[in-house]
Order: structure tokens, then C-alpha cells, then sequence
């Protein structure tokens, strides 16, 4: 690999002592050796199994529930249900006061998707566990689902969530994040060519190969060890603080060797339950994830639709931008409601457009809930942008390197949501490429620069 | 529920354990014996995680009942390297950086040490091959593949 130094000559500090040097990684060696503790990997004498009994509709009411079956079955040892769960009804991001609370632990008289967890059973056994959640009988009255955002945005599609009232999220902003700039009807009005394009995407699963999970153990004085795979450690205790109303001192995260997350395991759903089952048994609690509820369970990338409008001139400037984002939530928010709001700020792209329109909305469907995966709200929407500027510049005839070269943001440029550009370094990565890639573009535009403009 | 006694060699050492009728090897390893060098990824043979090997050929632990393993020798990952000196795989695979969340790389060095076994101047389909049945979710294949050549170059190296 080479380091080009010759860009941003003046700001250069050249102290570096990383870069282009293979350092080992710290936790490597226990790789290879087979030694690496995953949450897994503890076993605890006594330990007791957790298993769910999920919802098979994508939306019903919640007649009754019948465990006693199932409490019989050998090896059983606690059953919960929702009026086990301190605090029922819950949403992570309620720690950085994105609310309302609009999920169940334990589903309470209604499931909103298909896999919901409903009741929880604890036994001696893995197969036990399995075993007797087979003999909890539910009884649902089945209710009209919807699955398509647009559908659920019209007037009178089905009420997914009654703790949000309606099939959107209700920003400070109103039924979507808004980005205001310019008069984008005039810029449309201007140009030479519109194109209007619609992009979709389906739900991502991250597929990790060690499925979600944790371990958790009593520690004998009201406080409790969790051996957990989660990614997020301190967003994880603070909802299972919340969760079952236990002070953090209470709870023990032990963590961070992660076989695999990819943002797949940012959401709080296995710990909280282990918890109050190590803690209403007394014993050790294991919750892991079967591969299949890995792939149907477990929160995927959300679904969006992105419908991007554009009016460009024939010398290659955009010169405005409309664009709708939906992004489907699924049942429950998660992280989606940031995921949709990442989304409006990324729209633009990292152009500079003079009118720019963006609405992105947070839907809620009888879907599986969507939630975190790398670099989630904005990489469809980089799929769609680029998608529409490879587009826009056979529409007008230009070579697409050189298209983005006339449109790159650069230092002091406005952007859309009012903040001027700063530290851009677009031009150069795209000069770059055109040698790497060997497409070669005009000279005007490999004498550009990001923070000298007029080149 | 009746158990049943099991004995097989593992890493060299005698085991003895008594298991439930229609345990998994992985089962058996990890939770009885305490070797949890093999990891359960799928637990219906397709991910490759669990693989170990016995009497020379690679296995699914995950679907390999433990009561056929009478008499067996197993090798696990863990029991690869000597005295704390790395096996040559092991050793490839750290230069290589071929690990990153490390969950597969206990059933890919099992996977590579067959091919090894067998041929010991594999070439790269060869490894390929050898590897199909183990997925590497974080994707790092080629530094895999390149490892094992590394490997195999070394064995060959030091049997001239």
C-alpha cells in the first residue's frame, strides 16, 4: 500500500508510527488457540435453560394463556409471563430520551409480529425447556396485519403499535425528519432535466456465526453476573436496569468478546428476561438464540424505500434534490426512529446542492423489528444516491467520475442542513480512485482540491 | 433419563464420561469435558464451527452422536499447540491475521489440518475446498486461505 503524502501537504503531521505497519491483534492468539471465552463457552453447575413461546401471527389479540401443561412437563422449573416483568413495556433509546416506551418484554394481550416472545420458559434442560414451551397453549384472536409501509401510512390501514397511536413515528419535527433548503420547486423549475427514481430494499439479517445470547449467574447477595455477547454493554445494563427496576449496582456485565455482531446484537432482548429468571429461581440462566431464531428472531436491517427526485443542467450541476425516505421499523421502534433521522441527514450526499427537500419516515409494520446493522439509515440511501447519480450522468451525457467531481462538497460549502463543509476530502479520494481504478478524467478536475477552490 | 458410558481419547489424554442417550459430541465436549474450543454455531451442521476431528477425518461435532465416539481419538483445536508453541496453522493464522471475532477459526484450523494431513502441498483450490464446509461470517477468507498455504509452505519447508 502506498501513503500519498502529497495531499493536504500543509496539514500534514508525519509522526506516524501505525500505518502501514502489521501490528498482531490482542485477542488473536486466543483465537487460534481455541482459548477465547465467548459468553457461551461458561457453564455453571445447575445452570437452568430459557425458551420462548412466540407469537405465530403477525398480529393478534391475546385471549388467554394457559401454562399449566406445561408446568408439569419434567424438568420445568418457573414460567414467566408478562405480569412477571417489573417494568413490561419498554424502548432502549428512552436513555437518550427518544420515546415512548412502545415494546413488551412479554407480550401483554396483543403480539404485533410473528416471533414475539410471549412466554418464557425455564427447565433443567435445553430440550426440557423446548420441550414444555411446545405445551403452552395461547389462545389469539387473529388480527388484519399490514406489511407494506405505504399501505400502513394510508387512512385506515391497521394500528400496529398503540403506544405510538398511529404507523409513523411522531418526531419534535412532525410525521418525519425534515431538511429545509433553498426553494427546491425553483431549482426543479430551472432545470434542464428531471429524474425521479424509486429505490427499495428488503430487511438484512446480520447472520453472526455465534448466535445471541447470555449467561447469567447469582451472585448469592441480590446481584447477578451476565456473561452476554451484546455490543452494547452499558446501553445493555442501563435498560435491564430499567427493565427490572434493579439499581445498576446490581447487575454485572461481563462482555465484549463478541463472536460476531455487525450491529446485530445492539438491541436488549435476551438479557433482561435471564436476569429476572436467575433471579425468581435462584439459579444460573442460559438464553441463547437458536440459529433459527438468529435468522427469523433477531432484528435485521430495516427494509427502506428511498424516492429520490432530481433536477440537473446540461453542464453537470445538480441543482436540486427532493427525496422520501421510509424506513420500516417493523412492530417497534428499536433503533429505527435514529436510523430514519440518520437518513434525512445523509441524503444529500456529499454533494452541494443549492435546493434541497428531504422527508424520511420512521413506518411501523407487522414486520419482524428492524434495528441496528453497520452503518444503518444511510448505506441503502448511498445505494439510491449513487444508483441516481450514475443516472443523472448518463442523462446527460458526462462521464459519472467526472459528474461527481462538478458536484463534490468542498471546505466552506454550505450543506444542506445549514452547516458549512469542513475538512471534505472528497475530490482527493475520487482523484485518487481514478488512478487506482485507471479511469482517467479530465485534467481540470485532477487539479482540484477540497479546500482551495477556483483550481 | 438412562445414560450411557463413553470413552475416547482427547489431545492425547483418556476421557471418560457418562452422557444421556443421544448427546452431541459438541454437547459432550463442551459441557462435560470442558473443552469449548469447538463452538456451536448452527448445531445442525452447516456452519462448520463444531468441526473436529476423529481418527483423522474431519467431523461435524454437532451432529456426531458422542456414544459412536467409543474408543475414538479426537483432536480439538485447543489441543494443537505443544508446551505453549503454536501449531504452524496457528501460527499462520495469527501472521496472517485470520481471525477477527475468532468464532470460526477453532473449525477452520480442524478443517486445514486435514487438508494438511492428507496433502501436505495443497494447492489453492485445494484449500478452498478443504474450507467450503466453514463459514466465516466477518467474510475473511483469503487471509484464511492465505494461511494455510503459508502452512503447508512451512511444513514442507522443514520436512526438506
Amino acid at each position: 500500500m502506498e501513503l500519498r503524502k502529497s495531499y493536504f501537504a500543509d496539514q500534514r503531521k508525519d509522526g506516524l508510527h501505525e500505518i502501514g505497519q502489521g501490528r498482531p491483534r490482542l485477542d488473536s492468539p486466543g483465537h487460534v488457540m481455541g482459548k477465547t471465552a465467548y459468553f457461551a463457552d461458561r457453564n455453571f453447575p445447575g445452570m437452568l435453560h430459557l425458551k420462548m413461546v412466540r407469537s405465530p401471527h403477525h398480529h393478534a389479540r391475546i385471549r388467554s394463556i394457559d401454562t399449566s401443561e406445561a408446568e408439569k412437563h419434567p424438568g420445568v422449573v418457573k414460567i414467566l409471563t408478562a405480569k412477571d416483568v417489573p417494568h413490561n413495556v419498554y424502548t432502549i433509546l428512552i436513555l437518550i430520551q427518544i420515546g415512548p416506551e412502545d415494546e413488551t418484554v412479554l407480550a401483554d394481550g396483543k403480539v404485533r409480529w410473528k416471533g414475539e416472545a410471549v412466554v418464557a420458559v425455564l427447565a433443567e434442560t435445553e430440550r426440557a425447556a423446548q420441550e414444555a414451551a411446545a405445551k403452552v397453549k395461547v389462545n389469539y384472536e387473529v388480527l388484519p396485519a399490514v406489511f407494506d409501509m405505504e399501505e400502513a401510512l394510508k387512512p385506515g390501514a391497521p394500528l400496529v403499535n398503540e403506544y405510538h397511536g398511529q404507523n409513523y413515528y411522531l418526531y419534535d419535527s412532525g410525521e418525519c425528519r425534515k431538511v429545509r433548503f433553498g426553494d427546491v420547486e425553483a431549482g426543479f423549475a430551472e432545470a434542464d432535466h428531471i429524474l425521479e427514481q424509486s429505490y427499495q430494499s428488503s430487511p438484512i439479517e446480520h447472520a453472526p456465526t455465534e448466535t445471541t445470547g447470555c449467561v447469567v449467574v447469582p451472585e448469592g447477595n441480590d446481584r447477578f453476573t451476565c456473561y452476554t455477547n451484546t455490543q452494547a454493554m452499558f446501553f445493555t445494563l442501563d435498560n435491564a436496569s430499567i427493565i427490572l427496576q434493579m439499581p445498576g449496582s446490581k447487575l454485572h456485565f461481563v462482555g465484549g468478546t463478541v463472536g460476531g455482531g455487525f450491529g446485530g446484537k445492539v438491541d436488549v432482548i435476551v438479557e433482561p428476561i435471564a436476569i429476572l429468571g436467575a433471579k425468581l429461581t435462584g439459579r444460573p440462566v442460559c438464553f441463547i438464540y437458536s440459529r433459527e431464531e438468529e435468522m427469523q428472531i433477531s432484528s435485521p436491517r430495516a427494509a427502506e424505500k428511498v424516492v429520490i427526485k432530481d433536477g440537473v443542467m446540461k453542464d453537470g450541476r445538480i441543482v436540486a434534490r427532493k427525496v422520501t425516505g421510509y424506513t420500516d421499523a417493523g412492530a417497534y421502534s428499536r433503533h429505527s426512529p435514529y436510523g430514519a433521522q440518520k437518513g434525512a441527514a445523509h441524503y444529500p450526499g456529499p454533494y452541494t446542492i443549492p435546493n434541497v427537500w428531504i422527508d424520511t419516515y420512521c413506518v411501523y409494520t407487522n414486520r419482524t423489528p428492524s434495528s441496528a446493522m453497520r452503518g444503518f439509515g444511510v448505506t441503502i440511501g448511498d445505494f439510491a444516491l449513487e444508483v441516481q447519480m450514475d443516472k443523472l450522468a448518463r442523462l446527460i451525457g458526462m462521464d459519472p467520475l467526472e459528474f461527481r467531481f462538478i458536484n463534490a462538497y468542498r471546505d466552506g460549502d454550505m450543506k444542506a442542513h445549514h452547516q458549512p463543509t469542513e475538512g471534505a476530502a472528497l475530490i482527493e479520494c475520487m482523484q485518487e480512485a481514478s488512478r487506482a481504478a485507471n479511469w482517467p478524467v479530465a485534467e481540470k478536475y485532477m487539479a482540484m482540491s477540497s479546500y482551495k477552490k477556483g483550481a | 433419563m438412562a445414560k450411557v458410558p463413553v470413552q475416547f481419547t482427547l489431545n492425547g489424554r483418556e476421557k471418560a464420561e457418562f452422557v444421556e442417550g443421544g448427546t452431541t459430541l459438541l454437547h459432550a465436549l463442551r459441557d462435560k469435558i470442558g473443552d469449548t474450543s469447538p463452538k456451536g454455531g448452527c448445531h445442525q451442521g452447516t456452519c462448520g464451527a463444531c468441526s473436529v476431528i476423529i481418527d483423522g477425518e474431519l467431523k461435524l461435532s454437532c451432529l456426531t452422536l458422542a456414544e459412536t465416539c467409543n474408543g475414538a481419538t479426537i483432536t480439538t483445536t485447543s489441543g494443537l499447540a505443544e508446551a505453549g508453541v503454536l501449531h504452524p496453522l496457528q501460527r499462520a493464522f495469527l501472521d496472517a491475521f485470520a481471525t477477527q471475532c475468532g468464532f470460526c477459526t477453532p473449525g477452520m484450523i480442524m478443517a486445514a489440518k486435514v487438508l494438511l494431513d492428507h496433502t501436505p502441498n495443497p494447492s489453492r483450490d485445494d484449500v478452498v475446498e478443504a474450507l467450503s464446509g466453514n463459514i466465516c461470517r466477518c467474510t475473511g477468507y483469503e487471509p484464511i486461505i492465505q494461511a494455510v498455504l503459508t502452512a503447508a509452505r512451512a511444513n514442507s519447508q522443514n520436512a526438506a
